[in-house]
């Protein structure tokens, strides 16, 4: 039912003035609740001038605060993504092993990590490097936000590349081993490069779960990431605390539904091509591989909640 | 001399070593915490369903604005940190614009600004799950049911709805998981639940961070391992066999 309007008949006179009714009705309520909330922040001089000037008159909004955060929030991601793609390929590799010694423990690993929260590995991560290591304390928070980020990510990337695995045609096994390759050689010239393209629209769209969860390390760890400029924002432009979060939350919005578009190019592009086998782990708008959590992929939940993908 | 936030003096390290390892429990209420963190998820997992099933009904309406406003909400909300969302309630709606929803005592309202945040989060990915859930209806049962004179409403909520909800166990219980590992965000507003004790605890007995990890990470285990299998079970029984 991909098409949604089999859900009604084509409008008549009277269902034409009835839906015109309801247009109206929604309208009027939506204007109401905007009237509120406009006459709210009037109320508390929220929509003064001068509180929203500085994001486009002051050039030194954005050198001093919002791009220097802006920068450590993609620090922080790309860093994050970049060490927990091998570790997440490892683990996932381990998963699907024919040995029970490797494909138990990397299991257990693996929905551990998919099942608790990422705001307390980083908590962990920030107490444990204070207690045992020489990190110095500014750069603390990036450390610890990056470990958990990769801890959590890593477990599920290793999902992903399970279901990416999983996904091609058994033909590519068949084949490769009628041609005398070994395990080793199977995985790393046959199923990996192909399983790379099945997933890696997935691996875009958890892409944008990283950048959302850096945000965390802002609020609770003191990392020096978009949403922590909030507060120095409103400290030294007088209080423009909804302008601030307004422009903080655009820049988030902006830089998600670029990389959410990018996915699901790349994944159209992926479905359409020749050279792959048509194989995807999908990760569009239509299912739910966005939320920041576990068991929220093409490879079902911690406990097995079942294949959503 | 160092001491617990009660004011009792940490014990020397000989006598710590004589101490049952979990000890350290007695000073904090761990049930507590995790009590509201069960709440927050309860309050927030009633309140994403009912809006996003309000959300899933505008999108698919006949009315044209209901479907932009629908659409844009989700594009908004799903691109939009949790973090953001959460802190903004706090520093916006309420310290800002003096929003009290209710009021009471300063921990009720950032419980209740928690729960506000929360849903507003999780209730855009119960409707993507159950617009989702609606595709998998078969044309037919529409049309069937608009060939007997049923109206809009008529249909989806007797007809498609239901057989949308069926098919959506799994979707949701994954959406339910990610909401109860979410509620660690109010944490950022200061709501008493796990994550901020765990932060407090691994601060001051920072002797024992890897058992106050364990803990916490054991209380999350439980609560969602249970809760993926039996709603896993759940989706196999209630699933519309096609």
């Amino acid at each position: 039912m991909s098409d949604l309007s089999v859900l009604y008949d084509a409008p008549g006179p009277r269902a034409k003035v009835r839906n015109w009714l309801y247009t109206v009705a929604f309208v009027a309520v939506f204007a109401l609740i905007a009237w509120w909330v406009l006459s709210e922040m009037a109320d508390k001089d929220q929509l003064a001038g001068e509180k929203w000037k500085p994001f486009v008159e002051d050039g030194r909004v954005w050198t001093t605060y919002l791009i220097p955060g802006l920068l450590n929030t993609l620090k922080a991601a790309f860093l994050s993504i970049a060490i927990a793609l091998p570790l997440g390929a490892l683990f996932g590799i381990g998963r699907l092993s024919e040995h029970k010694w490797v494909r138990i423990p990397a299991g257990a690993v693996v929905e551990f990590f998919r099942a608790i929260p990422v705001l307390l590995m980083m908590v962990f991560a920030n107490q444990a490097y204070a207690e045992y290591s020489t990190i110095e304390s500014e750069m603390r928070p990036l450390y610890a936000v990056i470990t958990g980020l990769v801890l959590y990510n890593a477990a599920v990337i290793a999902e992903i590349v399970r279901a990416g695995v999983l996904s091609l045609p058994y033909g590519q096994t068949d084949a490769a081993k009628a041609i005398g390759m070994r395990k080793g050689q199977l995985m790393l010239y046959v199923l990996l490069p192909q399983a790379v393209t099945a997933m890696l629209p997935a691996l875009v769209s958890q892409l944008v779960v990283i950048v959302k969860d850096t945000a965390l390390g802002g609020a609770l760890l003191g990392f020096d990431e978009l949403l922590g400029q909030v507060r120095e924002i409103t400290a030294n432009y007088g209080a423009n605390t909804i302008a601030a979060f307004t422009v903080v939350a655009l820049i988030y919005i902006l830089l998600n539904a670029l990389l959410t578009t990018l996915a699901s190019w790349v994944e159209g592009r992926v479905r359409r091509g020749k050279k792959s086998t048509g194989a995807v782990v999908a990760a569009g708008p239509g299912d739910t591989a966005g939320v920041d959590a576990p068991g929220v992929d093409a490879a079902g939940g911690p406990g097995g909640a079942g294949k959503t993908g | 001399m160092p001491s617990r936030p009660d004011g009792t003096p940490l014990p020397s390290n000989e006598a710590r070593a004589r101490e049952n390892v979990f000890d350290f429990l007695d000073q904090y209420d761990v049930w507590e915490a995790f009590w509201v963190t069960i709440q927050l998820t309860l309050y927030s997992a009633v309140g994403s369903l009912v809006w996003g099933t309000a959300l899933a009904a505008m999108r698919v309406s006949p009315v044209p604005v209901m479907r932009a406003f629908g659409t844009l909400y989700i594009n908004t909300v799903r691109n939009t940190p949790l973090t953001v969302i959460i802190v903004a309630t706090s520093l916006g709606l309420y310290q800002t614009l003096g929003i009290e929803l209710g009021g009471g005592t300063s921990k009720d309202i950032s419980f209740k600004l928690a729960v506000l945040g929360l849903i507003a989060y999780h209730a855009s990915f119960v409707c993507e799950s159950l617009r989702s859930g609606i595709n998998t209806v078969p044309v037919g049962q529409a049309e069937a049911a608009r060939a007997l004179g049923l109206g809009f409403f008529q249909v989806l909520t007797l007809i498609v709805l239901p057989q949308a909800f069926r098919s959506v166990v799994a979707p949701l219980a994954n959406v339910l998981i990610a909401l109860t590992k979410n509620t660690t965000v109010a944490a950022a507003i200061g709501v008493a639940e796990a994550a901020l004790l765990m932060k407090e605890m691994v601060e001051n007995e920072s002797d024992v961070i890897f058992l106050v990890f364990a803990v916490f990470a054991f209380g999350f285990i439980l609560l969602t391992l249970p809760a993926g299998l039996l709603l896993g079970w759940v989706s196999k029984r209630v699933a519309v066999k096609r």
